[in-house]
């Protein structure tokens, strides 16, 4: 059995201390060192998306990512989206929108957004339908997420919104 | 009936809130103490000898707790259900199979060992220690070279790959098809083929048993389709008392069919978890998804249509050849036979079909219900040969469909096809309007206007042009009695609470529809009550009834009969007791708007205060029973047939052979929409779908069975950017045959939209008729060869 790492992340602003070992994949660590099982595996190639967080602010893979490169890092999964009790304007517009139907790949889908809307907060639908091309859905067509993720552009851009990572 | 307002809302769903913040679980969320992984080593090959396994250096490995083989299951695990066994062959055991391979191995990815360790990568490691010699052996693949004397042989003591052979007398077609000629009538032939396609659902598959070796009970959370059914068969299999099974399934991500089974894996975790004692944990990845979970479609037709010069066919004759993989799973061998056949005639009045078939093993995973089942390979029959009557005769398929409809008088329609298999027997429709409306939202007399210029002027910017029509119809909602071994009914069970709050408990087991939300919108509508009052559970073998799951459109034509007649039944005993409660008679009761009211008067007793009294008995009339809840069974005395048009407009680029949908536009018809939110999501997804059968997907396979599309780097799924946005409009015709006057939604998008697409392709080609998937590389060819 391989040496363990000693890696420290601080995953929706609170920080942990593990060990784990050098092949441990980041999704496999959130979800079962930590708990944080919204975080899903869709594929193993990287094709779906499912697995996006986000790493440093930006939007990533969790599954092709080690844990051992997050050490020092700050992660923010769909647990840490909003403060507890409350929802991101990209969750809500999921909501209004019916952008969901499983939910499997929800959780990647709203990561994947954020950074959409990071980069571009008032994309014509075909910046968005090209920004979620990472993202696989094998119910909804698409259709009313691309509708999710206008609404929330939309929210966003005429109210101020959360800061990131402020779960508590 | 008192259906009327929240029913046929759009409201939101009530699943959402726990999906959108990561807090559901899914069976890989489901963590027990003591919990071991299980890993599966599978055949590399697609067809093989197995002359020896050693598991020694794997059993070794610290952290490996068990190695099991074919061998350790000898006697404590049954075969794999199959669910209609179809003689002679597979009732000798033709296409049976245990959870391990024994002796052979028959597809790639097929399980031939499993590790039980401590934790996931444990597994995984141990498992690449693993040491199995194979002999290789030639495999079949393509299935009409499956057919010939001489191909590789699955099954060799049966001495053929052909399951089960049906070929009819042609006399009496061939008289109609002679007839027609005489009369200056055309005869059109095709072979079509419905290619075979992975289902993928973004979830793959998973289980987690857990036995408890003290009273023997065994619990099976599992990522499924079916939990009373899976619960009944996994005992039956390993040799449980039923009662002594749970099956719980929590949130699935995703099902389309494949998850409408009984799977290896879920029979050997159950046996890992009795041998062990300890609770095993299996999840699928997806590349295992992709070789070793059921496929879909994969059915050669050969069809003849006879049509008059005026475009009215007289007879149509379909000879289908159903692939069905290695072995027999749940549904494997029937669907075909049992689904598709039915609807043969498609939304057409043929006075004269013949159908034959051949159903062959080859060295593929076996094939079963993926969305549409059976119906989509039917529907594309139909409307090819629609349109292959249009272009024979140089007229429009728009008005070959009309010519060809069935009318709305001839309702119920019994098909010709009805002499041949059950369940033919159309309830309603209303098929012209449904097109009228699609070609008018298309503007389909101006595409062809444009389609006519630009063909004129040579078709000089470079893009073909093409319309597809499609105006489908399908069979679901099963079923009726007969319609399979264990009967398709479906159970609710309704509990009108002290507080006035319902729970209600159905047999049903949604897994993305969002009946949460439609059942909560039946059962608040009736009762008069907020629907956030009314909590819907499922999922659970030990609080539900006895239920047959969510599959075959049939989640709320079924299910939500059975919740909505147990409400009548709770409604009923309500108004007794509201009637000794205001001193009125009961049938003067109604039940609206949070209260019992005597009609006509101001005199009222909330509805709370009666939910109260008859939970708490004391102030209940003598021979009125206390509490407030029953149990209902529901059956269909027959199927719903949901029917419409989709029309697609595709340009197809002459340089690169891209095809680019330029519209798609879908009038689909499912009776009465309890959410219409709901229904277009799900034509939304049906119609991702059918699309991604008819431009991207495929399952491929060498000709030595090794499967080629072996990740989502190679199936083509079909991603956000490829659709341009769909635009969906409806008509409604209710059924009889349900209380709700509901039809199914589920399958419809995805058994109209892949032949809108194949005739659009086609038409922009100019061509008869082209194969799908219709890559570039393909459509290039056909392009540059003309």
């Amino acid at each position: 059995m391989a040496m363990k790492c000693a890696i420290t992340v601080t995953v929706n602003g609170q920080q942990h201390h593990s060990e784990v070992e050098p092949r441990m994949l980041l999704v496999h660590y959130l979800r079962e060192a930590l708990d944080l099982t919204g975080t899903h595996i869709g594929c193993d190639t990287s094709q779906c998306g499912a697995c996006t967080v986000l790493l440093n602010g930006e939007a990533v893979k969790s599954c092709t990512v080690l844990a051992v490169q997050a050490d020092g890092c700050e992660v923010t999964t769909i647990e840490g989206l909003a403060p507890e009790g409350s929802l991101h304007p990209i969750q809500e517009g999921f909501w209004e929108k019916h952008g969901l139907q499983c939910g499997f790949c929800t959780p990647g889908m709203i990561m994947a957004s954020y950074q959409i809307l990071k980069d571009n907060p008032n994309p014509s639908e075909a910046e968005i339908r090209k920004g979620l091309e990472g993202n696989i859905c094998r119910c909804t067509g698409y259709q009313n997420i691309v509708r999710a993720v206008q609404y929330a552009a939309e929210q966003m851009r005429t109210a101020a919104t959360q800061p990131v990572g402020a779960g508590e | 009936m008192g259906i009327a307002a929240l029913v046929g809302t759009p409201i939101k769903r009530r699943e959402d809130p726990r999906l959108i913040t990561g807090q559901a679980t899914y069976v890989d969320d489901i963590k027990l103490p003591g919990m071991l992984h299980m890993a599966v080593l599978r055949s590399p090959y697609g067809h093989a000898r197995i002359t020896s396994i050693n598991t020694d250096a794997a059993r070794k490995l610290p952290g490996v707790v068990a190695v099991y083989t074919a061998q350790d299951l000898k006697g404590a695990v049954g075969n794999v259900p199959v669910a209609v066994p179809l003689p002679p062959h597979i009732p000798n055991g033709m296409g049976i199979h245990g959870p391990l391979a024994e002796g052979k191995v028959r597809f790639f990815g097929d399980p031939v060992a499993v590790v039980i360790a401590e934790d996931r990568y444990t597994a995984r490691d141990a498992r690449d220690l693993i040491e199995v010699d194979y002999e290789p052996l030639p495999a079949a693949i393509d299935v009409e070279k499956a057919m010939q004397p001489g191909a590789p042989l699955l099954y060799e003591e049966f001495g053929t790959n052909v399951a089960f052979s049906f070929h009819p007398p042609t006399d009496e077609i061939d008289k109609v098809f002679e007839q027609t000629k005489a009369d200056g009538g055309v005869v059109v032939k095709a072979r079509l083929v419905n290619q075979r396609l992975a289902p993928v659902p973004m979830e793959t598959r998973g289980v987690v048993a857990e036995y408890r070796k003290s009273d023997k009970n065994l619990t099976v959370w599992s990522s499924s389709q079916i939990p009373h059914l899976l619960r009944n068969l996994l005992a039956a299999t390993v040799g449980l008392p039923q009662h002594q099974v749970r099956v719980i399934v929590p949130e699935v991500g995703g099902g389309f069919g494949c998850k409408l089974n009984v799977y290896p894996e879920e029979l050997v975790a159950a046996f890992a978890s009795m041998k062990t004692g300890h609770p095993v944990k299996w999840i699928e990845e997806r590349s295992e998804n992709l070789a070793a979970t059921i496929h879909g479609r994969d059915q050669v037709d050969y069809i003849e249509v006879a049509a008059t010069k005026d475009g009215k066919i007289t007879g149509l004759k379909v000879y289908g050849i159903a692939d069905l993989g290695s072995y027999c799973q749940i549904f494997t061998d029937v669907i075909m036979l049992a689904f598709g056949f039915p609807v043969s005639s498609g939304a057409y009045d043929i006075p004269a079909i013949h159908l034959s078939a051949d159903i062959v093993f080859t060295n593929k995973v076996p094939t079963d219900a993926y969305r549409g089942a059976g119906r989509p390979e039917a529907t594309y029959v139909a409307e090819r040969a629609i349109d292959l009557v249009a272009l024979e005769l140089s007229k429009d398929p728009a008005e070959i469909r009309k010519i060809n409809f069935i009318k709305p008088d001839q309702f119920p329609y019994k098909s010709a096809a009805s002499g041949i298999v059950p369940g033919s027997v159309y309830d309603t429709g209303n098929y012209e309007p449904a097109l009228e409306k699609a070609l008018e939202l298309v503007d389909y007399k101006g595409l062809r206007a444009e389609q006519a210029r630009r063909r004129a002027a040579g078709n000089g910017n470079g893009k073909l042009l093409g319309i597809g029509i499609s105006s489908y119809i399908e069979i679901c909602g099963f079923g009726p009695k007969g319609s399979a071994p264990v009967g398709l009914y479906e159970s609710a069970r309704v509990r009108v609470e002290q507080s006035g709050t319902v729970m209600v408990y159905t047999g049903s087991s949604p897994h993305g529809q969002g009946e949460e939300t439609t059942f909560a919108q039946i059962v608040a509508e009736e009762f008069g009550i907020p629907v956030d009052n009314v909590l819907i559970m499922h999922g659970d073998t030990d609080s539900t009834p006895e239920g047959r799951g969510t599959y075959g459109s049939r989640t709320t034509a079924v299910g939500g009969s059975a919740v909505y007649t147990a409400v009548q039944k709770l409604k009923e005993k309500m108004k007794q007791i509201a009637a000794h409660m205001l001193e009125a008679s009961a049938a003067d009761i109604t039940v609206e708007d949070g209260k019992l009211s005597v009609a006509g008067t101001q005199k009222a007793v909330g509805f709370a205060e009666v939910a109260a009294a008859a939970n708490l008995s004391n102030t209940l009339a003598p021979g009125i029973e206390p509490g407030l809840e029953t149990t209902v069974f529901w059956e269909p005395e027959a199927c719903v047939f949901p029917f419409g048009t989709h029309v697609c407009v595709v340009e197809v680029d002459k340089e690169t052979g891209e095809t680019e949908i330029r519209r798609f536009v879908a009038v689909d018809d499912c009776g009465r929409q309890i959410n219409p939110l709901l229904v277009q999501g799900q034509v939304h997804g049906g119609i991702a779908q059918g699309v991604g059968q008819a431009l991207f997907e495929r399952v491929v396979y060498g000709e030595d069975g090794q499967l080629l599309t072996g990740t989502l780097m190679d199936y083509a799924m079909p991603r956000s950017f490829e659709f341009p946005p769909l635009e969906l409009d409806h008509t409604v015709t209710l059924t009889p045959v349900n209380p709700l006057g509901v039809k199914g939604v589920g399958e419809a998008g995805t058994i109209g939209s892949t032949p809108a697409v194949a005739n659009a392709v086609a038409d922009a080609l100019g061509v008869a008729h082209v194969d799908m998937p219709f890559t570039p590389e393909k459509l290039w060819n056909i392009i540059h060869q003309k």
